[in-house]
C-alpha cells in the first residue's frame, strides 16, 4: 500500500469564508466557489524543515527574548501536545510557529496600541520541530485578552495564534488555540465563524495537572488534527476495477 | 465496536489576524529575535534556471489592496521537481522551493525573487504548465486562500494544462496568469489578487 491523495477539507468544520459577525471577513472573502482539484504532485509535497533551520531555544518564549536573569511577567505556562493526522498517525518533523499577546493582552508589534504595556522580557513568538512522535512543546506565559475593533465592544478570549506545516502543501494550517473556562469563547466572533461546537471545543486547550511541573509552570494540552491521507490498495482503472 | 470509525477530527481553522507578522516574520512587527527568519530566500543560490521577479497586490471587495496580508509561495525547480522525497528527482542543493512574503504596510505592494520553474509530470504522467502555488493568510480571511500563479509567455503549456482547463468559465482563467513585463533587464511578473468582486482571483479547494 502506497500514501495516496489527502482527504478532503472538512468544509462542515472549518469557518466560511463569510461571517458577517467578523466584519472584516466581509470585504476580504471569495463570493465564488472554490474550484476543487484533484490531489497533484504539487499539494502532496511541501516544505521541510530541520535543525539547522532553527535553535532549540526558539520554543522558550520564558527565555528567548528575556534579559540575562529576568523573565516575562504572567502566568507560566507549558503548552504542548501532538501534531496528528485524521489516521491518527503522528506527523513528525514538523515546522509549529506560534505567537501571543503578553500577560497584559498588548502585542509586540508596531501596529498595536493598546493601552496594556509592552513587557520588556517577552518577544511574543517561539517555533519548533515535532518530534520522531509528533510531539511539540512551548514553554511562555498565559496571555492576556485583549479589546478589538469590530463591535463597539468585542474582547478577544485569550489565545496562542499556531501556524503547522504538516507534510504536504495539502496539510497547511493557521488556527488559534483557546484556553479552557474562557468565559470569553462563546462571545467571541472569531471563534464562532466556526460552525461546529466540537471543532470549538477542539480548538480549546485543557488543562494538563500531571504535566504541571510542581512549583513552576501549569501544563495545557493541546494536539492538532492535519488532514489524513487514504492508502492507494489499487489504482484508479477508467473502465472500473 | 469493531466497526468504529475512528477517524480523528481537523483542527478548525482561525483566521491569522493582523499580527501574523509577530509569528512568521518578527522583523516587520518591530524586533529582532532569531537567527534567521524562514522563507526569505526560495531557490537558493545553485538554482538553475530563469531568475525572475513576481509582484502584486491582493485587493479587497472595494478595490482597494489589502496591507497586512502574508503569501506562501510552494513551487518545483527549472526541471519541474519539488524538493520533497515523494517527488522522484533531484533538486539543487540550498533549493527549498518555498518562501513566504508580506506585504508593505503603506502601500500593500509583496514581491519575491525565485526561478521560473519547470513544467511538472505528475505521478500519473499528466504535465502541468510551469506554476507556482500562492497560498494566502490575513486578518479577516478564516481559512487559508489557495490560488496559483501561471506565467503569460507560456500560452501553450497553459491552454494544454489540465488544472485551467478544470476551470469552465474561460474568461476567469485570466485570473491565473501572471502578465510579463522587464526592469532593469529583468524580468518581472505581475500577478494581483482579487479576493472578491469583478475578476476575482480563482481559488482552489486542493
Ligand atoms: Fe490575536
Amino acid at each position: 500500500m502506497k500514501p495516496g491523495p489527502y482527504y478532503q477539507w472538512d468544509r462542515r468544520l472549518h469557518p466560511p469564508a463569510k461571517t458577517p459577525d467578523y466584519k472584516t471577513s466581509v470585504s476580504r472573502s471569495p463570493q465564488y466557489s472554490l474550484i476543487s482539484l484533484e490531489t497533484s504532485i504539487n499539494e502532496m509535497t511541501g516544505p521541510r524543515f530541520g535543525h539547522n533551520d532553527i535553535d532549540p531555544l526558539d520554543n522558550d518564549l520564558l527565555g528567548n527574548y528575556a534579559k540575562p536573569g529576568e523573565s516575562p511577567i504572567g502566568e507560566r505556562i507549558i503548552l504542548h501536545g501532538r501534531v496528528l493526522d485524521e489516521n491518527a498517525k503522528p506527523i513528525p518533523n514538523t515546522l509549529v510557529e506560534i505567537w501571543q499577546a503578553n500577560a497584559g493582552g498588548r502585542y509586540r508589534h508596531k501596529k498595536d496600541t493598546y493601552l496594556a504595556p509592552i513587557d520588556p522580557n517577552f518577544g511574543g513568538c517561539g517555533r519548533t520541530l515535532t518530534d520522531e512522535n509528533g510531539y511539540y512543546y512551548f514553554r511562555t506565559v498565559k496571555p492576556g485578552a485583549y479589546p478589538w475593533r469590530n463591535w463597539v465592544n468585542d474582547w478577544r478570549p485569550a489565545h496562542i495564534h499556531m501556524s503547522i506545516f504538516g507534510s504536504a502543501f495539502a496539510q497547511r494550517l493557521i488556527t488559534q488555540c483557546y484556553f479552557e473556562g474562557d468565559p470569553l469563547i462563546p462571545r467571541c466572533p472569531i471563534v464562532q465563524t466556526i460552525p461546529d461546537p466540537d471543532a470549538i471545543e477542539q480548538l480549546t486547550a485543557k488543562l494538563d495537572y500531571n504535566g504541571t511541573i510542581p512549583l513552576d509552570t501549569i501544563a495545557y494540552k493541546f494536539d492538532i488534527v492535519l488532514r489524513g491521507r487514504r492508502s492507494t490498495l489499487f489504482e484508479n482503472r477508467l473502465e472500473g476495477n | 465496536m469493531p466497526q468504529e470509525l475512528n477517524y480523528l477530527k481537523q483542527t478548525a481553522s482561525q483566521t491569522a489576524g493582523p499580527y501574523v507578522h509577530i509569528g512568521l516574520a518578527p522583523g516587520a512587527a518591530g524586533f529582532d529575535i532569531y537567527r534567521q527568519e524562514l522563507g526569505w530566500d526560495i531557490a537558493g543560490p545553485n538554482a538553475k534556471g530563469e531568475r525572475i521577479r513576481i509582484e502584486g497586490l491582493v485587493i479587497d471587495a472595494t478595490g482597494s489592496p489589502i496591507k497586512d496580508v502574508l503569501l506562501e509561495a510552494w513551487q518545483a525547480n527549472a526541471d519541474g521537481i519539488y524538493a520533497h522525497p515523494e517527488h522522484p528527482g533531484e533538486v539543487e542543493e540550498g533549493f527549498r522551493g518555498w518562501g513566504r512574503v508580506i506585504t508593505n504596510f503603506e502601500t500593500g505592494e509583496w514581491g519575491f525573487d525565485t526561478i521560473k520553474p519547470g513544467p511538472v509530470t505528475d505521478l500519473n504522467g499528466k504535465v502541468s504548465a510551469p506554476h507556482i502555488s500562492l497560498w494566502i493568510v490575513a486578518r479577516g480571511i478564516n481559512i487559508g486562500l489557495q490560488t496559483r500563479i501561471y506565467f503569460e509567455d507560456e500560452a501553450a503549456a497553459n491552454a494544454a494544462d489540465p488544472v485551467i482547463n478544470t476551470i469552465e468559465w474561460e474568461k476567469r482563467r485570466a485570473t491565473l496568469i501572471a502578465k510579463k513585463t522587464e526592469r532593469d533587464g529583468k524580468t518581472v511578473y505581475r500577478f494581483d489578487v482579487k479576493l472578491q468582486g469583478e475578476d476575482e482571483t480563482v481559488f482552489f479547494d486542493i
